[in-house]
């Protein structure tokens, strides 16, 4: 199932111009905000109107300015995850859940009421009115509420903005849980670099209402120059999994054969994980280093070297556990005399990779 | 009835079925206008929120005057009425329509009120989760301006108990036939030695009246409360 949108539309002063295709798994739609996110996921729920364009689900059309389709928004079947939960304060969170399938006529949700209680951790708020409940709770019945309606797909708009980091923390999870569960495709709404490394197949980025870059997470978060965010963002997604928890509090990873060594990630021997690397916390040598603190040393070559507006340069080295993104001074690349072909190490302090960097079960 | 004479208690039932009509005729309109006004802009919103609300400022002879003349027998509309059978003037039918245009504002301005406390971003996500603006209505706008609407509709029924100007004009005062409880402490003043009548009917006036604008205000709390989700 693809999710082919572009769509023009004039807010007086700001202008929207977008054409990307969300395919299965997760699509981010990253950028900052005023990027024109929140539009366009408006636009695709029938929110708001855009002046011209096509928006449909394969063969299913949304809608289409030259032939005046337009369907409304309760018969888009597009379970939107608001950024506020907006549970109806009159509805306990049982009925909360179920309001979307009494519309639902016929068509039966991938999930049932048993799975999403089981999968959010929902058993114990059924019987409770939204007002009790924390932010993280609701946004969880949020979610739940959404699967329930029988989706074609979810529409998750930054989901975790109102949220602290404990909570968000809480949530992510269960958006994992969701990609990897369930067969519904995700359009997820982000201005944070973080959230989208550990949960993006494909990542769209937005800049004053365009999209400047589209495809696969990798890449696209290993190009500093598209990142919304900049070039502190930029860095590396690499495959893993789990070989061995050591005693010290250090989790043993391997990725393409090569050792890594992180904080404790919860999981067993041989769980697949996705670990960010961050360019800026990745130093660069010419010889194998000795004596020196940081446990991981990946070697690679230089695939390119990028040199930005002020003092520094991303190098891409291609390592056998894939793209790694080092960001260093422009007057390293000259004194080090980093080229293409180039035979380095990059460096990386375990310490330096954040658990809210890695992400299980991809 | 010991402690009513006849022509007091039928003031008093009288007032009662007045008022019960009254506001249950209009409520389902005083719903829909209040909703268009709160939530609709179109052409002449502003003289619609004008016609409605100019019963409360306008002096109630006045009012009662134009229903006379648009719903009297050989009024525009009350001609075409009185052809299928339905009488306004001088019916306590007439004194309920009198009633319902006097108490409209307060019942338009109440649900209003409940209306615009109603979050709209609940109403774009019962959308997104397949409800049609019917159903949205029903499920989600209408259950939390309840208590709203039924205090809109309590201070409409004590509004329309004490009307007098508009009524006394349009339908007159006739013992057992549009003689209601501010029209019958009226001709009861105009009576020697019917002091007590009249005083029996104060004190019943007042105790509904007291009673209606305290349950319409606590009602009305409920609503703001509840469409905040408190």
């Amino acid at each position: 199932m693809t999710l082919a949108v572009d769509i023009r539309h004039d807010f007086g002063g700001f202008s929207l111009d977008a054409k990307f295709d969300a395919p299965r798994g997760i699509t981010a739609l990253f950028g900052r905000s005023g990027s024109g996110k929140t539009s366009i996921v408006r636009s695709i729920a029938g929110l708001i109107k855009p002046v011209e364009g096509i928006i449909r689900v394969d063969d299913r059309v949304l809608q289409n300015t030259s032939s005046q389709t337009y369907v409304p928004a309760h018969l888009r079947r597009m379970g939107y995850v608001f950024q506020d939960a907006r549970l109806f304060p009159h509805k306990s969170v049982r009925s909360n859940l179920m309001y979307g399938a009494q519309f639902a006529k016929g068509r039966t949700a991938a999930v049932g009421l048993d799975d999403v209680v089981e999968l959010l951790g929902l058993g114990a708020l059924l019987d409770r009115h939204p007002r009790t409940l924390s932010g993280g709770e609701a946004q969880r019945v949020a979610i739940g509420r959404a699967l329930l309606s029988a989706p074609e797909m979810i529409l998750a708009d930054e989901p975790l903005a109102s949220l602290d980091e404990a909570r968000k923390a809480e949530i992510l999870p269960y958006f994992e849980a969701l990609r990897d569960e369930t067969q519904i495709p995700i359009l997820y709404v982000s201005h944070s670099v973080s959230e989208v490394a550990r949960l993006a197949t494909t990542v769209v980025v937005l800049k004053d209402g365009r999209v400047i870059a589209q495809g696969d997470a990798a890449t696209v978060l290993g190009d500093a120059r598209v990142l919304p965010t900049g070039v502190r963002d930029a860095g590396a997604l690499l495959e893993a999994h789990i070989v061995q928890q050591h005693e010290d509090g250090l989790t043993e990873l391997e990725a393409g054969g090569v050792p890594l060594f992180l904080p404790r990630i919860k999981g067993a021997p041989r769980e697949k994980v996705r670990v960010r690397i961050a360019a800026q916390d990745v130093i660069l040598a010419k010889e194998k280093p000795d004596g020196l603190s940081a446990l991981n040393i990946i070697p690679g070559r230089v695939r390119s070297v990028r040199i930005g507006d002020g003092p520094g340069a991303i190098v891409t080295l291609e390592t056998p556990a894939g793209a790694v993104l080092a960001r260093v001074t422009r007057r390293s690349v000259v004194r080090m005399g980093l080229g293409e072909g180039a035979s380095l190490y990059a460096v990386v302090k375990t310490v330096s990779v954040a658990p809210s960097d890695v992400s299980g079960r991809v | 009835m010991e402690w009513l004479t006849a022509e007091e208690w039928s003031a008093v039932a009288l007032s009662l079925r007045v008022s019960l009509w009254a506001t249950l005729a209009s409520l389902p309109l005083g719903v829909f206008v209040a909703y268009a006004l709160a939530r609709w802009s179109f052409p002449g919103k502003q003289l619609l929120n004008t016609i409605v609300h100019v019963p409360l400022v306008l002096p109630p002879v006045v009012t009662g005057y134009i229903l006379l003349v648009v719903f009297g027998t050989r009024g525009a509309v009350g001609g075409a009425l009185a052809e299928i059978g339905i009488v306004f003037a001088f019916r306590w039918t007439g004194a309920a329509l009198a009633a319902a245009v006097m108490a409209f504002p307060l019942l338009v301005r109440a649900i209003r009120l409940s209306i615009e406390a109603v979050d709209p971003d609940l109403e774009e996500a019962a959308a997104t989760l397949g409800a049609s603006r019917m159903w949205v209505f029903a499920t989600v706008t209408f259950p939390l301006i309840l208590p709203g609407v039924i205090a809109g509709a309590l201070l409409a029924f004590a509004k329309a108990m004490g009307e007098f100007g508009a009524t006394i004009t349009f339908v007159s005062n006739i013992p057992g036939q549009t003689q209601t409880i501010p029209t019958a402490i009226y001709s009861f003043l105009q009576v020697p030695g019917a002091e007590d009548s009249a005083i029996r009917l104060v004190v019943i006036s007042i105790i509904i009246a007291i009673g209606a604008v305290l349950a319409s205000e606590w009602l009305a709390r409920k609503a703001v409360a509840r469409g905040a989700g408190l």
